[in-house]
């Protein structure tokens, strides 16, 4: 019954109780929205990272992964390709050979990580092969094709069938060359990946640098989804059997989920902003509310009502205020989550700084189910919080004192 | 059979200015089944007089006696739970809960005491049918009318069936039609069921219908007439 008189005492002052639900609201909805948005940006950033850069996992020579150099590649590769192609929930696997190189057009040169990779395979691991602007992955060209980034390209002022040469250091260490034509210019969300990866063909490169049929410095695996990422890590460490070592993406690129995790924070600190903005407006409102009821509650001590029942009263009058904004904010701020995780929002005007970060100028949200629970939580602490204070108040009245009021 | 023992009671509201003496030093006594009504001037202490009555406020010295229990010598959340068990309230300005219907309101207090939602609702019923009101069950105090608040505030001081009533100048915003309804509802239950009621009025026909006046001048007992 004191949850039903509480419930009522909301409506008693419709329009003062609809404005702190509506600032509850548009504070809860901005809130929610605003974390679906960033985690939206956040999850993009680490499926491009995964999807086109890294992988899920990696398998390098541990001397490999320490020096970068070419001399600790893994030898006899393709058996252990093949056995993990087999492996469940394993959807691609791709060797590759990496050098830091030189590349050169007629006008400039920059430094670069060269990738011989065997293309139809990489379409399985990576999709570079969706990221062509210019040409075409690896076809059209029959000898000493590459595919370049369009960053790059704009670097060295070449387009499609521009000859570019491309030099490193073999395993004797003696410098060579070889010249390559541009079969095709790709763009991704991360233009600094553009800008420093060049993949030509694993067999051009294994000619150039004079490593031995099935030698590789790594081997990416791309599974079907990120939750069995770990488990299948944990069956390719059973067959790995000398150097070699597997890493997680988190492993290879660990500021990738250092990210995830101080933005999750962001996060929070931002709806805990919201929440303590509309903690003084609720204390504020309820303060009115017992100032306004002074009489009643000085009635209700009068015939026997306990100090602590009508404290209860408050907090539950507080908190279902709380919660009537907080939900219809948490819903409203779900529905356009909902909405936005299908429909893009086109960043395009901020996107050349977003590119530089490795953020895509189109973006998704993506609500986090424990984060609206949270919220959720959050919004009813805040409703008890501010009840306090107000009733702590109100349960200090003198009811002699409280009916002589006219 | 006493049912309220007042010794040697006294208020003093003692403020940086001015000191008042509200009651001064009063000893009464009132039996079960009384009718009994509290007069004097605005400022005789008759309010203050049934707020240390009620429990409501602290005396400066003295004792109220209920039904064997010395009032002011419980804890104060005792005090409210002595309230609530023993003694019923009529306010002048009803004080109904206004988000509660006529029913609700008279069964909130039972509700306090715990009493089964059957129960309570049933007792409810024959209140508020025994003040007339039993065709306005579901209105909210809004839609009724002054006197038939004041019957409502008279059907939840009956509900939790308590020792005696205090009414604070139960008919002073109501009309002589409504104050005649009142005076008639109370009298018959005072006289039906052996409830007490001890008002504080200045209204010539509550005190008519008395049968006992108490005539406050100053906080003090100048009359104290049995008819």
């Amino acid at each position: 019954m004191i949850i039903s008189v509480s419930w009522r005492n909301i409506w008693r002052n419709k329009t003062r109780s609809l404005v702190v639900i509506t600032a509850i609201t548009l504070g809860i909805m901005a809130g929610v929205f605003s974390t679906a948005f960033m985690k939206g940006m956040m999850d993009k950033r680490i499926e491009s990272a995964i999807h086109t850069e890294l992988s899920h996992i990696q398998i390098h020579d541990s001397l490999y992964s320490k020096t970068n150099e070419l001399k600790y590649y893994m030898q006899g590769t393709d058996a252990l390709a093949r056995r993990i192609d087999t492996l469940p929930h394993v959807s691609g696997v791709t060797q590759r050979i990496i050098v830091q190189s030189m590349i050169s057009s007629a006008e400039t040169g920059a430094g670069v990580k060269i990738m011989g990779i065997r293309p139809e395979e990489e379409r399985k691991v990576t999709d570079i092969a969706e990221h062509i602007t210019d040409g075409k992955y690896f076809e059209g060209i029959k000898r000493y094709p590459v595919v370049i980034g369009e960053k790059l390209a704009h670097k060295l002022n070449v387009r499609e069938r521009s000859k570019v040469v491309i030099t490193l250091q073999d395993l004797n260490n003696n410098l060579t060359a070889g010249a390559f034509r541009v079969a095709g210019i790709y763009k991704t969300s991360n233009t600094v990946f553009d800008e420093s990866n060049v993949f030509i063909r694993y067999e051009d490169l294994a000619q150039l640098t004079g490593l031995p049929p099935g030698a590789c410095h790594e081997i990416a695996i791309r599974v079907e989804d990120n939750r069995y990422t770990l488990p299948v890590r944990a069956r390719i460490n059973t067959l790995l059997t000398g150097r070699e070592r597997a890493l997680t993406w988190t492993e290879i690129s660990p500021e990738m989920s250092y990210v995830t995790q101080v933005m999750d924070m962001y996060m929070y600190i931002f709806i805990i902003i919201i929440l303590l903005a509309l903690l003084f407006g609720i204390i504020n409102t309820m303060l009115m509310v017992i100032l306004e009821r002074h009489k009643e509650i000085g009635m209700l001590l009068a015939i026997g009502m306990s100090r602590m029942r009508i404290f209860f009263m408050i907090i539950v009058e507080t908190v279902l205020l709380s919660l009537t904004g907080g939900v219809t904010g948490i819903v409203l701020g779900t529905w356009l989550s909902k909405h936005f995780e299908t429909h893009y929002i086109d960043l395009s005007m901020f996107g050349k700084g977003l590119e530089q970060l490795g953020y895509s100028s189109l973006v998704n949200t993506s609500i986090d189910p424990v984060m609206v629970i949270n919220v959720t939580f959050m919004v009813i602490v805040t409703g008890i919080i501010a009840a306090i204070y107000p009733a702590w108040k109100a349960i200090h009245y003198d009811p002699a004192e409280a009916l002589r009021i006219e | 059979m006493n049912i309220i023992e007042i010794k040697d009671l006294v208020k003093i509201y003692d403020s940086a200015e001015i000191k008042v003496t509200a009651v001064d030093h009063i000893d009464l006594t009132f039996e079960k089944g009384e009718f009994s009504a509290v007069v004097g001037p605005s400022g005789s202490g008759k309010t203050t007089f049934l707020n240390l009555l009620g429990g409501l406020d602290r005396p400066t010295a003295g004792t109220v006696i209920i039904d064997g229990t010395d009032l002011w010598s419980l804890k104060p959340r005792q005090i409210i739970d002595f309230r609530l068990h023993n003694i019923g309230f009529v306010f002048q300005s009803y004080n109904l809960l206004p988000v509660l219907t006529a029913l609700e309101n008279v069964e909130f207090i039972m509700h306090l005491q715990g009493r089964p939602k059957a129960e309570r609702t049933k007792r409810a019923v024959e209140l508020l049918q025994a003040v007339g009101l039993g065709d306005r069950l579901h209105s909210r105090p809004g839609k009724l009318s002054g006197g038939q608040q004041q019957r409502v505030a008279v059907a939840r001081a009956l509900a939790s069936k308590p020792k005696f009533i205090l009414a604070d100048e139960p008919t002073a915003n109501l009309d002589s039609h409504a104050t005649e309804n009142l005076l008639n509802i109370m009298e018959k239950l005072n006289r039906e069921e052996q409830i007490t009621f001890i008002f504080s009025t200045h209204d010539a026909r509550v005190v008519k219908k008395a049968r006992r006046v108490i005539t406050l001048e100053d906080g003090k007992v100048l009359s104290d007439e049995r008819r």
